[in-house]
């Protein structure tokens, strides 16, 4: 991520995928394992807030800002229990993002996981790409006008 | 005093019916769509999701529909959803040193590391109606960057600190590294106060402050900061940055023991520069006054961090001469969820107070005209003494 | 590797239907709190891991969340299931000191621990005290007798198993209103509350 300085663990950055994939992707992901074993919801997908906090200075004490809707949902398939919370109210999205990360905890499965997931990282790039080079456009020179002495 | 009334279903039903019929206008023209209020008038959503204190940009524009383009109706809508639902958990700070920014200047130096990004901004346009939105016209395409001058690429050789994609430091930094400006208030550990779980009490500590101030009404704070700039407790004040574009958020999972990212939300953060005098204790120094906000909300952003600097006049050893210093006062009346439904319960029937006003109003005019008989006239206030 | 996912695999689910169950448990709660003494029927369905029972488990997901603290006696405490349980499906902060504790949850009813352990709550803030959340495996008519706010008449009450200084426990806890700490007893099928304004005598 390269919004994302701080190290994060391959799952944490599975999961940041995840957040911002359609439902279509997501949905394609786990076509590629069908048919699924049983799965178990141990968490019935559910829509709740989270408070987002931010800092006072943007460094220093955190404070609420306000409250965002999240969609969370738990899953158990061959033994391994995927989780998900997203920002947004969508419990399909929800569950499918929890059965891939449980898909992609068996690490016997986990390259394939990251490879059907691999469209999706190169579409937020090419997004981002895009927003970058229309926000770059607008990079702005001031100069200072001398005005003499007085 | 609350006394219920009854009666009126039916009137109220029917003109609930109505309400619904006026709202969709004219069965002629298409009806719009949540996407295209989402898409389209993405500042209004902003503002509701602002100030509904609710980050969820299909609720927003579904409230300001249903809401027919009210905010303070929709924003009402946002705060009454929310109540409905659990919360899960607190996310940890979001880092705005790291936001994918869309936009971002500063006012208080022209060459900055990572230079100055207009981005999506009102600024600089001649506030022209433009007639060819009336129209289905495909808006003009941004152009994409130029190519770089030499000029501008000096200008990027200076800031080549940083990778290009590499999110700017933040400004207030650069006086920071010289002692210029006061630092943050310190990250004690300590949980931050919540207004939705425990209610405003004074005095409100700068945390419980920015909270309020952060889903109160744009056109309070927003008069309030153009006070300060008016001479009513003056703050000197710069824009030391403006930035605007998307953060990651994370929330601590209990049963995973690490912090899920969550997605993208976009924020306004504004860092206000003051001037301040210094003290016994403090050699002078900027000081600094902070606003961050949901969405795309420059004005409101900018207000705040007015306002929120207003607020400090007795941490920095200032005299308290105006209402914007006056945390009472602000906070108490920065919310117009609460404010609207003080004031508009004043049209909901009050026919038995009314009645005793009547009564209290008529004897004491009997009372007035009596002694007019027999002696001279009192002084008019004792009606209003007599009020209870 | 091989404890976490022997727990991911034995790990029991949640309420079906978490915003309908929650509020069922909360409504049977609220009655039980406004008619103490009386049990309100509460239709569980969960499978806990034991000694963790379904109406103790039904009670714990309705009142506990991520900004609780709970207290869990030592026969649930040493069940790791049970600790995984709880903080999957609720995130409540598990504490070892009991007054610290907003929740207390007892698995045995018969070693309950002494009601001053807890947090009594606080002169300005009599909220500020433990609710202890208790499993017991019956109710029957007798012998306690309940008379307090909620209830025309006394009425006749009684749950095994429990400590044979019942009846005392509960009138120094009465004798500390507006302060002290309430109790919910949880049976199979069914829960019954003695908030800390009931008078409880023992009948001959």
């Amino acid at each position: 991520m390269a919004t994302e300085p701080q190290t994060t663990s391959p799952r944490q950055d599975l999961m940041a995928l995840l957040a911002q994939a359609s439902q279509s992707e997501l949905d394609a992901v786990i076509e590629r394992f069908a048919p699924l074993p049983r799965v178990e919801d141990v968490r019935p997908a559910e829509v709740g807030l989270c408070m987002v906090r931010g800092r006072i200075g943007g460094d220093g004490s955190p404070f609420n800002l306000g409250e965002a809707t999240i969609t969370r949902a738990a899953v158990r398939l061959n033994a391994i229990i995927g989780v998900s919370y997203l920002l947004g109210r969508d419990p399909e999205r929800a569950r499918a993002a929890a059965l891939i990360d449980a898909l992609w905890q068996d690490t016997a499965a986990r390259p394939a996981v990251e490879e059907a997931l691999a469209p999706v990282q190169t579409r937020l790039t090419a997004l981002r790409e895009v927003e970058a080079a229309s926000t770059d456009a607008t990079r702005v020179e001031f100069f200072t006008l001398v005005r003499g002495e007085d | 005093m609350y006394v219920a009334v009854k009666g009126g279903e039916r009137a109220i039903r029917n003109a609930h019916d109505l309400l619904a019929q006026t709202r969709r206008g004219d069965p002629e023209v298409p009806e719009i769509g949540i996407d295209q209020i989402r898409e389209q008038l993405s500042l209004a959503v902003d503002r509701v999701m602002a100030e509904g204190s609710l980050y969820d940009r299909d609720l927003a524009a579904l409230a300001l529909k249903q809401a027919r383009g009210d905010a303070i109706e929709a924003i009402f809508l946002l705060r009454a959803l929310r109540t409905t639902l659990p919360r899960f958990g607190a996310t940890l700070p979001v880092d705005t040193g790291t936001m994918r920014v869309r936009r971002r200047v500063s006012a208080t130096f022209k060459d900055i590391p990572g230079g100055q990004v207009l981005g999506p901004t009102f600024d600089y346009t001649h506030r022209l109606l433009d007639p060819s939105l009336a129209t289905e016209a495909e808006p003009r395409k941004p152009a994409p960057a130029p190519k770089k001058s030499a000029q501008a690429k000096a200008a990027q050789a200076r800031a080549a600190v940083q990778e290009p994609s590499a999110p700017p430091p933040r400004v207030v930094d650069l006086l920071g590294d010289e002692g210029l400006i006061e630092p943050s208030p310190p990250d004690t550990g300590a949980e931050p106060p919540d207004l939705t779980r425990a209610p405003l009490a004074f005095p409100a500590e700068r945390e419980t402050r920015l909270q309020n101030l952060a889903r109160g009404d744009e056109g309070f704070l927003l008069a309030l900061g153009y006070s300060t700039q008016r001479g009513y407790a003056r703050t000197h004040p710069f824009v030391g940055e403006i930035r605007m574009g998307a953060v990651q958020v994370e929330l601590f999972a209990e049963e995973l023991g690490f912090a899920v990212p969550l997605g993208e939300i976009t924020l306004t953060e504004c860092q206000m520069v003051n001037q301040f005098q210094g003290s016994a204790e403090v050699p002078p120094q900027f000081t600094r006054g902070y606003g961050l906000v949901f969405g795309q909300s420059e004005r409101k952003a900018m207000s705040m961090a007015l306002v929120d600097r207003a607020l400090r006049w007795q941490e920095l050893g200032e005299e308290k001469t105006a209402p914007a210093q006056d945390a009472e006062f602000v906070l108490s009346h920065s919310d117009n969820v609460q404010a609207t439904g003080f004031v508009e319960h004043l049209k909901l029937p009050h026919y038995v107070d009314f009645q005793a006003e009547l009564d209290l109003v008529r004897r004491l005019r009997a009372e007035h005209a009596a002694r007019g008989d027999s002696e001279p006239q009192d002084e008019p206030t004792e009606a209003a003494e007599a009020t209870p | 590797m091989s404890d976490i996912s022997q727990a991911q695999a034995s790990l029991a689910r949640g309420f079906n239907d978490p915003a309908r169950d929650s509020q069922t448990a909360f409504r049977a709660l609220m009655y039980a709190m406004a008619r103490p003494g009386v049990p309100r029927a509460l239709e569980a369905r969960l499978s806990p891991p034991a000694p963790l029972t379904p109406e103790l488990a039904a009670l714990a997901l309705t009142v506990l969340d991520y900004e609780t603290t709970v207290w869990l006696d030592p026969a649930l405490a040493g069940e790791a299931a049970v600790v995984d349980f709880l903080r999957f499906h609720t995130s409540a902060r598990l504490v070892t000191e009991p007054e610290a504790a907003q929740f207390a949850l007892i698995a045995d009813g018969s070693a309950l621990p002494a009601f001053s352990r807890f947090a009594q709550g606080e002169p300005d803030y009599p909220d500020r005290s433990t609710t202890l959340l208790v499993a017991v495996s019956s109710f029957t008519d007798g012998p306690f007798q309940v008379e307090g706010p909620g209830l025309p008449a006394p009425v006749g009450f009684g749950a095994t198993p429990l400590p044979a200084d019942m009846t005392q426990r509960l009138a120094e806890n009465r004798a500390l209103f507006p302060l002290g700490i309430d109790l919910v007893l949880a049976a199979p099928g069914a829960i019954l509350a003695l908030p800390r304004s009931v008078r409880v005598r023992e009948e001959a």
